[in-house]
This record gives C-alpha cells, structure tokens and sequence, in this order.
C-alpha cells in the first residue's frame, strides 16, 4: 500500500455538532484505506502562505459505488487552515494525500473490544468498531467531549452496536464525567480482550492505565502536530519504547498515529529522556 | 527541450532539481510518489557519526509562508546510513549527495572517510550551518576560521572524485567573506541557504512555542534572502558553482536561483505540502527555460547578472519572457 495524491472533488459537508463531515471522491485513497489511516489536505488554495496539509483521521471509505471511491473525515476548526477546509462547498475540489500511517491492528477472531472517543477523535473508531464487528467481535463503544456539541458520531455508533454510553464535561449530553470513568465497568462487563481509542492526550494516558489495570491491550491513535504526514519531516516524533526495551523517537505520521498505550513514555512527552536512542549523542553541541 | 544537464564541480547530473538535505530523509519515502532516480541527485538529511535522538518536541511551527522547525539532526548515525539509506538510494539507481553534520572538524573527517569511494555517494554537502544544535547562533558557518577549517579538512580527507560543497547560513554580516573562506579552503562550490534562525512565541501559552525555543525558518517565506544570497556569491566566486534553495515551491521559483547564478536547486520544504513537489518543479523549470528560448540550462546559470543590453538583445537568441519571443516569431 503506497499512499497517493488526489485532486478529490468535495460530494458533500455536513454540519455535525460543533464538525463538518466531509465525503470526498478520492478512489485512490478509497482503494487500500483501512480505520486508523489518516488523510493529509492541502488548506488555503495555490499561492496560499500555509505551507503544510492538515491531517484527519479517516471516518469512512468506500472503494466503489455511484460516485466512484470516496473517503470520509471530520474536521473541526480551530486555526486558519481548518477554517479554509470547513468553508469548502460541495462541487469544490480539495488537494489530498492518503491512506497515511498504520492502521489499527486487529485480532485475527473475535474478541471483545471497548472503543473509546473523545471529541471527533471518534471518527476512526466507527469504521474500525465495524470491521470488529464484522470479524464477529462483541463491541461497546464509549463517546466523551467535552460538551454536548463535540460530540461526535453518537447515533452511527447506537446503530452499529447497542451498548454506546455517553459522557460529557458539563453534563450537557449523557452522564457528566470523564469518558474514561466509564472504561473499568465496561472492560469488565464483555470481558474486553483490547481497548481502542482516539482523542486527546490525556484521555489516551488515562485509557492506557486502566488498560494496563486490567491487563490488556490499549491501542491508542494520538493526534500530534505534523508538517508533512508522509515521515519526511521528522517533527511528530513521541518517545515509544521498541520491543528491545530501548526508547526511540518514533514519527507518529508513519510508525502510528496507532501506539500500543504502554509502549508510549507519556510523562516524558516533550521531554528529552536521557536514556532515548541517541540523547548522549544530543550534548555537546 | 532544453539541455538541462548540468555541472556541479566534477559532477554531472542530468536535470538541475535535487531534494533538499532535511526536507526528505533518505528518499524512500518520496519514493512512494515518484520515481527519484528522475532527479538531479537525492540530498539526504545531514547525518553524524553516531545515532542521533534530535531534540524534544514541540519541534514545528507554521509560519506566514514559512515554518520553523527544531528537529535538531535526528538521525541514525553513518553505519546504519550506509547499511540501509545508501543502500536503498543505490538500488533506486538514484545519485545521492550526502549531506554530513558534526560537532568538531575530527567528526566532519571521520564521516568523508566513510563515504570515501562508496559508489553511491555523488557529492558530498558539508553543513556547517544548521541552527539547531547547541551553541546556536555559533554555528561554524558564522566564523570564517571554523568554517575554512571544517571545509579544508573535509576536502583533504574526502574523496577527491566526490565534490565538496559549503552549505552556508545567511544568517551572518558578510556571507562572501565567509564563502571566501570556505573556496580559499577548497570548497567545490556552495549549498545556499540553510535556515534562519527564528522564533515563535505561543500567545495562549505565552511561551516559546518549540521545544528548542529557537528554529530554522524555511520555506517560501526566505526566497528573496536565498536568490540574494545566490546572487551575491555567484557575483564573488563566479567559478564556483552553486546549489541553490530556500522556499522553492514552483519552476519559475527555481528559475529565478538559475538566473541568479545557481547550476541546481534544491527543493525543500515544498515536500512537505506537495510530496510531488520535486518532479513538479523539475517539468514547470523546463518548460520555463523553453518559453524563455534557452537551448540549455547551462546558458540560463546566471544569466541575470548579463548587462541589460546583451540580455534583452533578440540577437542572443535569448527573450526576456514569452510575449518577446512570440513577437519576435511573427
């Protein structure tokens, strides 16, 4: 699978909740595009003065149908660039480099999963929570924002599988809490075997802990600032420990956006641990 | 079709366009897009001696037609270059010019010693200016004595078929006095520009916004100051050719290195916005040079320093833009 650049005429925008879903026509991406690959949009037009794509994970794709192959993603605004994008109309073309990065590995049988989303970090959980389910995996799915309009994907995921609960900050939609305050109690009720997640920092720590609590899996899609997506550029790097035990600076654009939580030395995040492959190599000059 | 071989030094390559050291690793990944053996030469990200972690993040921030980055040279050391990067690029039949970083002259030689007579190695780019490393705004490219020592003891130590290029900062008061120094000290020729060293401060954080506090600003941002400097140095050392780069984003971008004296470009932080970015300059310089009625790039290289009178003249065969040469055909 080699990612491709598309010219992918914009089908429709839809406005959900505090999001915009856009479904572009993109059949080369379609074609090898698995839930965890990201797409990489050029913002801003031709003579344009922001230089870099912005990056979203995929929230569908299908390979073939009326309009050819089309890729799904969300995308919320929050600077200049995601303010082009979500001014984007229908008919309208977006320049797009995919599928990007390694996709959530799964289980080669069925195996209880729970899903865990923070705001529109949903958006790669839905297609991955189909393919689970597919595979015949018993799946819950936990939804958690901050408010009632940033959450996202709620009713796709009551139709997929019944058991969704819902959390927010402020109470405003659901229970009032943290999404993960709701994870132990799922865990333990379909016995999961793996939990995945997407969303903000913190939440995908705090998902790793409980994982480890239980003495399972989490796999996590982190969200790190990225120049190029492709793995030129070497600025999305996390320190992840490898299966030598040894710390490396791994590019989240091609190594994940998917880690193994545990693997991932949060707390050293933004740091530069002594003990990293190559940190002796930093002093001196 | 212009001829668009061209030479830098000793070395011939067969189109003017060329990766830029930093902007796309060791190639492979920009092979997924296109085939790079079509460039002029793949320049790979500057390698040192031993494995390198670089620096912590946040290490990119956007800026107006531009980004700063603080990567500081992460890298996996020359053993594991050689093994797997130099490898790749050779199967790929791709021309490579390695770009080499150290922290004192010793590490400088130790890594043209290793690449002496590797047959992939092309030319090697010696980086004397990258802003991120520690003593920062000390970088050796700021000192003519350190920068004629490093370059002097690479070129001795190099192998004497692979030309030695200077990359330079612009970040200094006299960038010809220092080019001086480096052609005194046996410089093949120059790489202009790396970075400028900047800064961003995070207005919500109020704090710097990278982790290295300080960056390298690329991207189109810094063209004016790269085609300058091009210009300057092609003005001082006109024997002495020159790879230029800094924000190269289109052809007529790189025609303009050309015409101020540069023999190639690199294109660099173009990458990452466009990974095509690389092949889609190298046919709009094409087809650049033959709206202009250049036969070759070779009589493009510095043709803007030519006085008025010779480069306007219909005479030379030659049209200052493509309404000229229209006019002239009917």
């Amino acid at each position: 699978m080699s990612p491709v650049q598309e010219t992918a005429e914009i089908l429709s925008v839809q406005r959900a909740g505090d999001y915009y879903h856009f479904t572009v026509v993109a059949p080369g991406i379609a074609q090898h595009a698995k839930p965890g690959h990201f797409v990489a949009v050029g913002v801003g037009g031709e003579n344009t003065s922001m230089i870099l794509r912005r990056a979203f994970a995929l929230y569908g794709a299908t390979p073939s149908g009326q309009f050819a192959g089309t890729v799904q993603f969300v995308v919320a605004e929050h600077g200049a660039g995601t303010r082009w994008i979500v001014q984007r109309q229908a008919g309208e073309s977006l320049d797009i480099v995919g599928p990007l990065g390694t996709p959530f590995p799964v289980p080669s049988g069925p195996s209880p999963a729970v899903l865990v989303g923070g705001g529109y970090g949903t958006a790669p959980l839905i297609p991955l929570a189909q393919q689970l389910l597919d595979a015949g995996s018993p799946v819950e799915i936990l939804l958690g924002a901050a408010t009632a309009s940033r959450l996202f994907g709620e009713l796709v995921a009551k139709r997929m599988v019944g058991a969704v609960t819902v959390l927010t900050d402020d109470g405003s939609a659901g229970q009032q809490g943290l999404v993960t305050d709701a994870l132990p109690a799922a865990i333990e009720r379909i016995k999961a075997e793996v939990v995945y997640a997407c969303g903000p920092m913190g939440m995908l720590r705090a998902v790793g802990d409980i994982a480890r609590e239980h003495a399972i899996h989490a796999q996590v899609a982190v969200e790190e600032s990225m120049a190029c997506g492709i793995g030129v550029c070497m600025t999305c790097v996390l320190p992840v420990r490898g299966d030598d035990g040894r710390t490396r600076f791994l590019r989240s654009c091609v190594d994940g956006p998917v880690f193994d939580a545990a693997r991932i030395r949060w707390s050293d995040v933004g740091t530069l641990p002594p003990d990293l492959v190559g940190a002796d190599a930093m002093g001196g000059h | 079709m212009a001829d668009l071989t061209t030479q830098l030094g000793s070395l011939t390559l067969p189109n003017p366009v060329l990766t830029a050291s930093g902007c796309s690793a060791a190639g492979r990944e920009l092979g997924q897009f296109f085939d790079v053996s079509r460039l002029g030469a793949v320049v790979t990200k500057s390698i040192m001696t031993r494995p390198r972690s670089g620096r912590p993040t946040p290490r990119m921030a956007e800026t107006p037609s531009g980004m700063l980055n603080s990567i500081g040279l992460q890298g996996p050391g020359i053993d594991s270059f050689i093994e797997n990067d130099l490898a790749w690029l050779a199967e790929q039949g791709a021309r490579t010019v390695v770009s080499i970083a150290g922290g004192h002259t010793d590490e400088y030689v130790a890594l043209a010693r290793k690449l002496s007579g590797h047959p992939a190695v092309s030319m090697i780019e010696v980086n004397i200016s990258c802003p991120n490393v520690e003593s920062r705004g000390q970088v050796f490219a700021c000192d003519p004595i350190a920068s004629s020592r490093v370059i002097g003891a690479v070129r001795r130590a190099a192998d004497p078929a692979q030309p030695v290029f200077a990359k330079l900062s612009p970040d200094v008061t006299d960038l010809v006095f220092i080019a001086r120094a480096c052609a005194d000290a046996g410089a093949d020729g120059f790489s202009l520009i790396n970075t400028l060293l900047g800064m961003v401060i995070d207005t919500d954080t109020m704090a710097p916004a990278l982790g290295g506090i300080t960056g390298g600003l690329s991207g189109p941002a810094i063209r004016p100051v790269a085609v300058r400097c091009v210009w300057q140095v092609k003005k001082a050392l006109p024997h002495l050719p020159i790879l230029g780069m800094g924000g190269i984003r289109s052809g007529l971008d790189a025609l303009q290195f050309i015409l101020a004296g540069a023999s190639a470009v690199s294109v660099g932080t173009a990458v990452f916005g466009d990974p095509n970015a690389p092949v889609r300059v190298l046919d709009e310089l094409d087809a650049a040079l033959d709206e202009r009625g250049f036969a070759s790039l070779a009589d493009a290289v510095g043709y803007a320093h030519r006085d008025p009178a010779e480069r306007l003249s219909p005479a030379s065969g030659r049209y200052p833009h493509p309404a000229a040469a229209e006019a002239a055909a009917q």
